[in-house]
C-alpha cells in the first residue's frame, strides 16, 4: 500500500498538475484552507469540496499560534482552530482522511517552521510521504534557511515551494527557483495574505523577470480573491492561489466554499 | 572557572548567515529579506562611518545623558555583607531606560536609508517611549504596537508615547503581549517595508538585528568597563543583568566578554515559580522551553508539545517573553554566560530593599538583576565586586508595584 502511495504522490504529482493545465491552457487552481476551522470536521468536509470543485493542488493550512505572515481572516479561522485543539499530528491525519475516500488531488501542507520543527523534520517527511501528502509550503523559512529539511524531503521526494516577493532582487529570485520543488510562489503584492481590491500591475513584469532565470511553474498568492482577479493572473501565472477569500466563504458553510471554489477554477477555463 | 577559560571568543560573532553558533538566522517571510539586506549593508556602512559614530556619541552626550555613572551601593552591600555591590545607571539615561541607546542608533540609521516613517513593538513600553521619544527628535513618523494587556499594565507609558507624538496601536491578538505587538508589527512591516523601517527593540528577531542591537547596547558595558577600572580599580567579579529579550545584559555582557574571570549572569523572569508553569524562565524550563523559531530567529522557545508558542508571566511586561535572544542561547550553550531566575515576590522585595537602602528605585525587570545579588552576596568575599544592570528606573511600574502590595504589610512595615 504505501509504495502505492508514494509512486501516485510527491513531486511527480505536482509536476504532472502543471503540466496537465498547461495542455489545457489555463492556470492550475490552488486553493488554500487551514485544518480545524470551524472544527475537524468541518475542514475535511471542506478539503473534500474543493477537490470536487476542481481544485488542482490543495494547500492544507497547520495552525499556529503566531501566524506573523497571515492577515486578519486566516488569523482568526487558525486562532479558532487552535481553540479546538487543532495539531499538526490532526492535520495530517486530515489529508489521510480524504486519502481514504480515495481523493487523490495533491496537497501541500502548508504551516510555520516552529510547529514543523517541533513535530521534527524526519518525521514530517517520512509521515508526509507515508499519507500521500505532495510537498510543503512554510512561508517563514526562507530558500537559504531550508538547510537539513529540503535535504529530507528530497529524500522523500516531496515538493517544497520557495517563495519570490516584488521586493526579491534577481540574486533572490534564482535562488527560490533553484531550490523550489513543484512550483514557486509569487506573493503578488507586498503584505500579508488577505483579499484586495486590486492585482498589483506590476504582477506581469514580476513575472516576466522570474521568466528570466528559471522555467518552473510560479504560482501567484496573496490577494486574490473574485473569479475576475483570478482569470486576470490566470492569464500570465501558471497558478491561482486564493485563501483568505475561501475561508471567509466558509462562514456560509462548506457549500458556500464550494461554490466560490467552483466559480474561480471555472474562471480559469476561460481564454 | 575552566570552562569560561576554554569557551570561545565571540568576536566575530554573528557569522555571515546571522548565526550564533546554532542559534539566530532568519526566519521571515521572503518579502521583508530584502529589507534585512539592506539594514544590514546600511549598518555595515554607518558602523565603520566616523560621521555616524560621531554624531551618534554627540548624541548620547547632549541629549540621552551618556555616560551614566557607576554607584556603589554602599548601604546595600554592607546590609548583605558580602561582596561589594555597584550599579550601572541606566535608569539615569534619558526616558529611563537602557532603550534609548538603540532607539537612536536606529532612528539615525533610518534616516540614512532615507525612510520617513518607523514602526516598533513595546511590552513595558520602555522601548515605545525611547523609540517615540528619538522620531521625535529626529522628525520621523512613529507608529507603535502594544499588547492590550501591556497597554492596561502600563499605561503612564501609553500616555507618553501619545505625547512624544506617536501613534500607539493596540493588539487584541494571542496574548495581547509583547509577542503578539511583534507579530503585528512584523505584519506592517511585510506590507510597508519600502518605506518604512522596524525599530526592533531587543536582541532577538531575524539578523541583522540581535547584532544591530547589541552593537548600539554595547556601549553600557563599554562605559562601565572603563568606569570601573577607574573607580574601583579592577574589572567586577560577576555581572548581573536581567534578560527579557536580553538587550541590556548584551550590552553589558559584549565588552567582558574576553575577560573570562568575568562571571556574567543573566536573570530571567521566574513568574509565580517554574514549578507553577507561569514563568518566562527560557532556561529553567526543559520541559517547556526547546529549541524552536520565533519571530525570525532560532533559539530557546517556551511551546507546548504541538509547537504553538505559550503565554508566559511575569510581574515585569519587559521580561514577559516566550524567546530569548540567540546570544544569549549561544552565550549559555558555550558555558560563557550563566542563566537563573528570580521570582516576581523576589524582585518585589529586592526593588523594596534597593528603594530603601540606596534611594533608588529600579524597574521591576532590573530588580530581577538585584534579586540575584541578594542571594549571591552574602555568598562571596568583601573583596569580591559586583556589577549589576540597573537597565531602567520604576516610575512606570508604580501601579502594578502599588497593586502587588495592596493586602501585604510589606509597605508599611
Amino acid at each position: 500500500m504505501p509504495e502505492e502511495i508514494v509512486a501516485k504522490h510527491g513531486l511527480q504529482a505536482i509536476q504532472r498538475v502543471f503540466k496537465q493545465a498547461k495542455a489545457q491552457k489555463r492556470a492550475a487552481f490552488i486553493p488554500y484552507y487551514p485544518v480545524g476551522y470551524p472544527d475537524y470536521e468541518t475542514s475535511v468536509e471542506v478539503l473534500a469540496a474543493l477537490a470536487e470543485a476542481g481544485a488542482d493542488i490543495i494547500e492544507v493550512g497547520v495552525p499556529f499560534s503566531d501566524p506573523l505572515a497571515d492577515g486578519p481572516t486566516i488569523q482568526a479561522a487558525t486562532q479558532i482552530a487552535l481553540q479546538q485543539g487543532t495539531t499538526p499530528r490532526m492535520c495530517i491525519k486530515a489529508i489521510e482522511t480524504i486519502r481514504q475516500r480515495n481523493i487523490q488531488t495533491p496537497v501541500m501542507l502548508m504551516g510555520y517552521a516552529n510547529p514543523f520543527m517541533a513535530y521534527g523534520y524526519k518525521h514530517l517527511t517520512s509521515d508526509a510521504q507515508h499519507v500521500g501528502i505532495d510537498g510543503l509550503v512554510i512561508p517563514d523559512m526562507p530558500a537559504d534557511e531550508v538547510d537539513t529539511l529540503q535535504t529530507l524531503v528530497e529524500a522523500a521526494d516531496l515538493g517544497f515551494v520557495h517563495f519570490v516577493a516584488p521586493t526579491s532582487s534577481s540574486e533572490r529570485i534564482r535562488l527560490s527557483a533553484e531550490k523550489a520543488r513543484g512550483y514557486i510562489y509569487l506573493v503578488s503584492v507586498t503584505g500579508v495574505t488577505g483579499e484586495r481590491q486590486t492585482i498589483a500591475t506590476e504582477l506581469r513584469q514580476y513575472i516576466a523577470s522570474i521568466r528570466l532565470v528559471t522555467q518552473k511553474p510560479i504560482a501567484v498568492g496573496f490577494g486574490i480573491s473574485t473569479a475576475e482577479q483570478a482569470a486576470e493572473v490566470g492569464a500570465i501565472a501558471d497558478g491561482v492561489i486564493v485563501g483568505s477569500a475561501l475561508v471567509k466563504s466558509a462562514e456560509k458553510g462548506v457549500q458556500a466554499v464550494y461554490q466560490l471554489a467552483k466559480s474561480l477554477r471555472d474562471a480559469l477555463n476561460a481564454s | 572557572m575552566t570552562i569560561q577559560q576554554s569557551s570561545p571568543k565571540t568576536l566575530n560573532l554573528p557569522d555571515e548567515r546571522g548565526y550564533y553558533g546554532a542559534f539566530g538566522g532568519r526566519y521571515v517571510p521572503e518579502t521583508i529579506i530584502p529589507a534585512l539586506e539592506e539594514i544590514e549593508q546600511t549598518y555595515y556602512t554607518l558602523k565603520d562611518d566616523p560621521n555616524f559614530q560621531e554624531e551618534l556619541m554627540h548624541l548620547h552626550h547632549t541629549y540621552t545623558g551618556r555616560p551614566t555613572p557607576v554607584t556603589y551601593a554602599r548601604r546595600l552591600s554592607v546590609y548583605l555583607g558580602g561582596a561589594q555591590i555597584y550599579l550601572k545607571r541606566e535608569d539615569l539615561a534619558h526616558t529611563g531606560a537602557h532603550k534609548i541607546n538603540n532607539a537612536l542608533g536606529q532612528a539615525l540609521m533610518t534616516r540614512h536609508m532615507g525612510k520617513k516613517r518607523v514602526i516598533a513593538e513595546t511590552g513595558a513600553g520602555q522601548h515605545g517611549v525611547a523609540t517615540a521619544t528619538a522620531c521625535a527628535l529626529l522628525g520621523i513618523e512613529c507608529v507603535i504596537y502594544m499588547g492590550r494587556v501591556d497597554m492596561e499594565r502600563q499605561k503612564p507609558n501609553v500616555f507618553r508615547m501619545r505625547l512624544l507624538g506617536a501613534e500607539v496601536r493596540g493588539v487584541d491578538s494571542g496574548s495581547q503581549t509583547l509577542k503578539d505587538a511583534i507579530n503585528e508589527a512584523m505584519r506592517d512591516w511585510v506590507t510597508n517595508v519600502r518605506t518604512t523601517h522596524y525599530l526592533l527593540g531587543s536582541a532577538l528577531g531575524p539578523h541583522p538585528f540581535p547584532m544591530i542591537v547589541r552593537d548600539f547596547q554595547s556601549i553600557i558595558g563599554i562605559e562601565a568597563r572603563q568606569q570601573m577600572l577607574e573607580q574601583v580599580g579592577k574589572l567586577p567579579d560577576m555581572i548581573v543583568a536581567c534578560v527579557g529579550g536580553g538587550s541590556n545584559s548584551i550590552g553589558i555582557f559584549h565588552a567582558f566578554r574576553d575577560d573570562a574571570h568575568v562571571q556574567l549572569i543573566g536573570v530571567e523572569a521566574g513568574g509565580n515559580g517554574i514549578e507553577s508553569g507561569k514563568h518566562a524562565a527560557r532556561f529553567a524550563d526543559p520541559h517547556i522551553a526547546r529549541m524552536g523559531i520565533l519571530h525570525g530567529t532560532k533559539s530557546y522557545v517556551m511551546q507546548d508539545e504541538a509547537g504553538q508558542i505559550m503565554e508566559t508571566h511575569s510581574i515585569s511586561a519587559g521580561l514577559d517573553y516566550p524567546s530569548i535572544g540567540p546570544e544569549h542561547a549561544y552565550l549559555r550553550d558555550t558555558g560563557r554566560a550563566e542563566y537563573t531566575y528570580a521570582t516576581d515576590q523576589e524582585a518585589l522585595e529586592a526593588l523594596q530593599l534597593l528603594a530603601q537602602l540606596e534611594g533608588i528605585i529600579a524597574a521591576l525587570e532590573s530588580a530581577h538583576a538585584v534579586a540575584e545579588v541578594i542571594k549571591r552576596a552574602p555568598t562571596m568575599p568583601k573583596d569580591a565586586a559586583i556589577l549589576i544592570n540597573l537597565s531602567g528606573r520604576g516610575d512606570k511600574d508604580l501601579n502594578t508595584i502599588i497593586s502587588a502590595l495592596e493586602g501585604e504589610e510589606g509597605l508599611h512595615a
